[in-house]
């Protein structure tokens, strides 16, 4: 089990690189963005020359890269354009995006397993169906118009909450987008669920508990779902990068100020700092998401063992 | 500690605003906010706030108006001898004094400080020195300036500007306190300026705010207790947060939500011109596009454009056709002219084909125009142009869009001179002068002359204009000038873009000023 760790913590290292490297050239293709610091105008060659230096975007792209992933190692991501170092960037907007992802997390886990059991074990029946149809229209609508929707419905014609996240961006102010976010996964998690506890509930060990007269509930809950979890395990873990990533739909519509927009800021400003900063250490929680999924089926299931 | 219990207490209030406070939608600048780097209206909401110049331009009327200014005196255009008002504070306490002007100037205009708006000190002699096109500068301070008193100093200009006091109504003239220079980062932490309000709190990138400072000295006193700026994501969501009742004012309706505006906020939309102009600017740097009958063949694709439709099915009269280069917020006494355009800017497809044939046609038979597909609704209209371009001249693709991916790229093909075809222009005026809408873009080689157009005629009323001592016969003369650029059809005028706003029924006396910001110190709270 430690030799798997450690090589699988030895194999981000490729991975690390590779992306950030990829990143950090889609960044540059897209050309000068100094030009675009100085609005309509043109910027005056000598304060635009200046810039470029004070940015680092003299020198050619390979040493541009080097010298990054150098000071990435002291901690220093560098600077935004705004003149605000982009360590503070990531201080202020990645504890917003985590909180926003778990609740979408929370909701995932909570909604999605449950109405997966339920209609699991009640095939054909006609909850099963409702929650099946019901699912096929969350996976169909997008998260924008469901997004939108619910922040008309709510925000505006009911005034039950506000349809603005206010800059704290508190847990309860986050129950709607994150409700929003995790829409599509939750109704694959419901689907997911449900598939792997129907094609376990015919399984021999379930009927062997069964036989052995062991309560409803305890074969439910020990038995059947513990083994029928591994692929949705597998599924949210993957999903934790994906809604990190991913919010930047959920937190333009609710103005939540995480990584989302902080990303989409980067992109349009072209500020590789910002983008390859923000980008790196998404990569790096993808990764060890992974990781974390790939331990917990050791623990849902003692017959896999790593070596 | 005082301040910090203050500060609590008056956040207590259980999320809500605070008595007296406007919430007001912003966006988050993309420079350092410093009076000299603050180039784009986000920032410029705030420098408007807590600084006050020499000048500064009437909310209502666009008119240059003495702030701080007490006198401008000249006698040959080039040398100005300024007094300052007496009387006037920093919010920490320091004096403004002529000190306060000559050193922010210093600070803007140096090369080493990498401001943006540098330029904006180019008239004054010794800005070739501190802030050379290339190497190192060789001095630090501008020799232009000189303070001969406590509240006095002279300006010497590098070439006559009648009208150049009148600019200095723009932020980047801001006086600056010691506490800028001393301690340079804390300061762009909290700005400190001179003007009605003081930064209460900045959360860079989500929220700043601003409360009314009680010893402000000027006459235009805030009528509010303080204002909030809220950075919002997206301005459809700030729309929305404005018609839930949790905020009070939206500078920027978005397009989509212009159908509903008057039913959703009835009597709380604002929708007035501002100084703002779109251009179609022609790549004069490219042969195919500048031949000796050019001037027929851009005249001909003004008149294939057919202004009044697309402003008002895509922009639903938030724009204005254009009926000259300037903008209708310069009055007609500041050389605004409706009728200058004239014909060249009416709608007439038949006329239109004629002139473009006798201009020998569109080169290669085709044409694109270029412009940046991230922001605003270029798309929309960019189609809408060629559309009534193909529909004139009779051919199904004589023209075509060609969107850049972003402001940056779209920016950079520009100052690279790789145009091969007309391409989106748009101006925002730094002042409102007649000469800001000409000499900074139609000038040989001037800072944001994008598409290179050059006319000798046009050069020489310009210079004839500034150095004009009588305001009135600088305006003439100016307008002469853009007779030419008329007759020459340098660029094709598009229209004026107006500003627009809407504010919830908790706030009152809400207006837009010439520059499309919010007259934020005016606004009442009931």
């Amino acid at each position: 089990m430690g030799r798997y760790v450690i090589r699988r913590l030895l194999q981000m290292i490729p991975v690390f690189f590779g992306a950030t490297l990829l990143i950090f050239l889609m960044v540059n293709v897209m050309g000068d963005p100094i030009q675009g610091l100085c609005g309509q105008r043109q910027c005056d060659p000598a304060t635009a020359a200046r810039l470029r230096q004070e940015f680092g975007l003299d020198k050619p792209v390979w040493q541009q890269y080097l010298t990054y992933m150098g000071h990435v190692f002291t901690g220093d991501f560098g600077t935004a354009f705004n003149g605000q170092p982009v360590i503070e960037l990531m201080a202020d907007a990645f504890p917003v995006t985590l909180r926003l992802t778990l609740v979408a997390i929370f909701f995932e886990i909570v909604i999605g397993i449950t109405l997966g059991v339920l209609t699991g074990l009640r095939r054909g029946r006609p909850v099963d169906t409702g929650v099946l149809l019901l699912t096929l229209v969350v996976i169909s609508v997008p998260t924008f118009v469901t997004g939108l929707l619910l922040q008309f419905l709510l925000g505006v014609e009911w005034g039950i909450v506000k349809p603005a996240v206010s800059p704290a961006a508190t847990l309860d102010e986050l129950i709607v987008p994150g409700l929003v976010l995790a829409s599509v996964s939750l109704a694959y998690v419901t689907r997911l669920t449900r598939t792997s506890i129907a094609e376990n509930a015919r399984a021999d060990y379930v009927r062997t508990a069964r036989a052995k007269g062991l309560p409803r509930r305890r074969v439910v809950t020990r038995h059947l779902l513990r083994n029928s979890l591994i692929p949705v395990v597998t599924f949210i873990g993957a999903d934790i990068g994906a809604l990190m990533g991913g919010a930047i739909v959920t937190e333009r519509i609710f103005n939540i100020h995480g990584v989302g927009y902080q990303l989409y800021q980067g992109i349009v400003r072209q500020n590789t700092q910002t983008v390859v900063g923000f980008v790196t250490v998404l990569v790096l929680i993808f990764l060890l998401a992974n990781l974390l999924v790939d331990l917990l089926y050791a623990v849902l299931d003692p017959r896999i063992r790593y070596a | 500690m005082a301040a910090l219990l203050l500060t609590a207490t008056a956040c207590g209030g259980g999320g809500g605003t605070a008595q007296g406070v406007v919430s007001a939608s912003w966006g988050d600048p993309a420079n350092p906010l410093e009076p000299a780097n603050t180039n784009e209206v986000q920032g410029g909401k705030v420098m408007d706030m807590i600084f006050r110049g020499l000048k500064r331009y009437d909310p209502r009327t666009g008119r240059a108006q003495d702030m701080l200014a007490e006198r401008i005196e000249t006698t040959d255009s080039t040398t100005f001898a300024v007094t300052v008002r007496d009387g006037w504070t920093f919010s920490n306490g320091e004096k403004v004094t002529a000190r306060s002007f000559v050193d922010a100037w210093n600070y803007g205009a140096d090369l080493r400080n990498n401001q943006r708006n540098a330029y904006f000190f180019g008239y004054i002699e010794g800005y070739d020195k501190v802030h050379p096109d290339s190497g190192e500068p060789t001095a630090t301070t501008l020799s232009g300036l000189t303070v001969t008193g406590e509240r006095t100093f002279t300006v010497r200009l590098s070439q006559k500007f009648s009208t150049w006091p009148d600019t200095l109504g723009y932020a980047a003239f801001a006086p600056l306190p010691r506490a800028f220079f001393d301690d340079h980062a804390a300061w762009l932490k909290k700005p400190i300026g001179n003007g009605p309000y003081t930064v209460d709190s900045y959360a860079r990138g989500s929220a700043m705010s601003l409360r009314t400072r009680d010893d402000y000295p000027g006459p235009d006193r805030a009528r509010n207790s303080g204002v909030d700026l809220i950075v919002y994501t997206d301005n459809n969501t700030a729309y929305t947060a404005l018609l839930s009742g949790n905020l009070d004012l939206v500078d920027d309706v978005p397009a989509a939500q212009l159908r509903n505006v008057h039913k959703d906020l009835p009597g709380r939309y604002i929708n007035t011109p501002a100084g703002i102009i779109q251009t179609l600017a022609f790549p004069y740097y490219d042969p195919a596009w500048n031949t000796p009958d050019g001037a027929k063949l851009r005249t001909g694709l003004s008149r294939a454009i057919d202004r009044a439709q697309i402003t008002q099915t895509i922009f639903r009269d938030t724009r204005t056709p254009a009926k000259d280069w300037t903008s209708p917020v310069l009055g007609t006494d500041g050389g605004f002219s409706p009728t200058l355009c004239g014909d060249a800017c009416v709608h007439d497809p038949a006329e239109a084909r004629r002139l473009v044939a006798e201009g020998g046609g569109i080169p290669g038979g085709r044409m694109t125009i270029t412009y940046n597909a991230d922001t605003g609704s270029h798309k929309e209209w960019v189609d809408a142009v060629c559309n009534s371009i193909n529909n004139a001249l009779g051919q199904d693709s004589a023209c075509v869009g060609n969107p850049v991916g972003t402001f940056a790229d779209f920016r950079n093909q520009i100052t690279q001179s790789k145009m091969s075809g007309p391409f989106r222009a748009g101006w925002q005026m730094d002042y409102p002068l007649i000469q800001n809408f000409l000499q900074p873009l139609y000038y040989t080689n001037a800072s944001s002359n994008d598409g290179k157009w050059s006319n000798k005629d046009f050069d020489r009323l310009v210079d004839q204009a500034n150095a004009e001592s009588d305001p009135q016969a600088a305006v003439r003369t100016f307008q002469q000038a853009e007779g030419v650029l008329r007759d020459q059809m340098g660029a094709i005028p598009l229209w004026y873009q107006n500003g627009s706003a809407g504010y919830s029924p908790r706030v009152s006396h809400v207006a837009l000023n010439p520059f499309s910001v919010p007259v934020y110190n005016e606004i009442t709270v009931s």
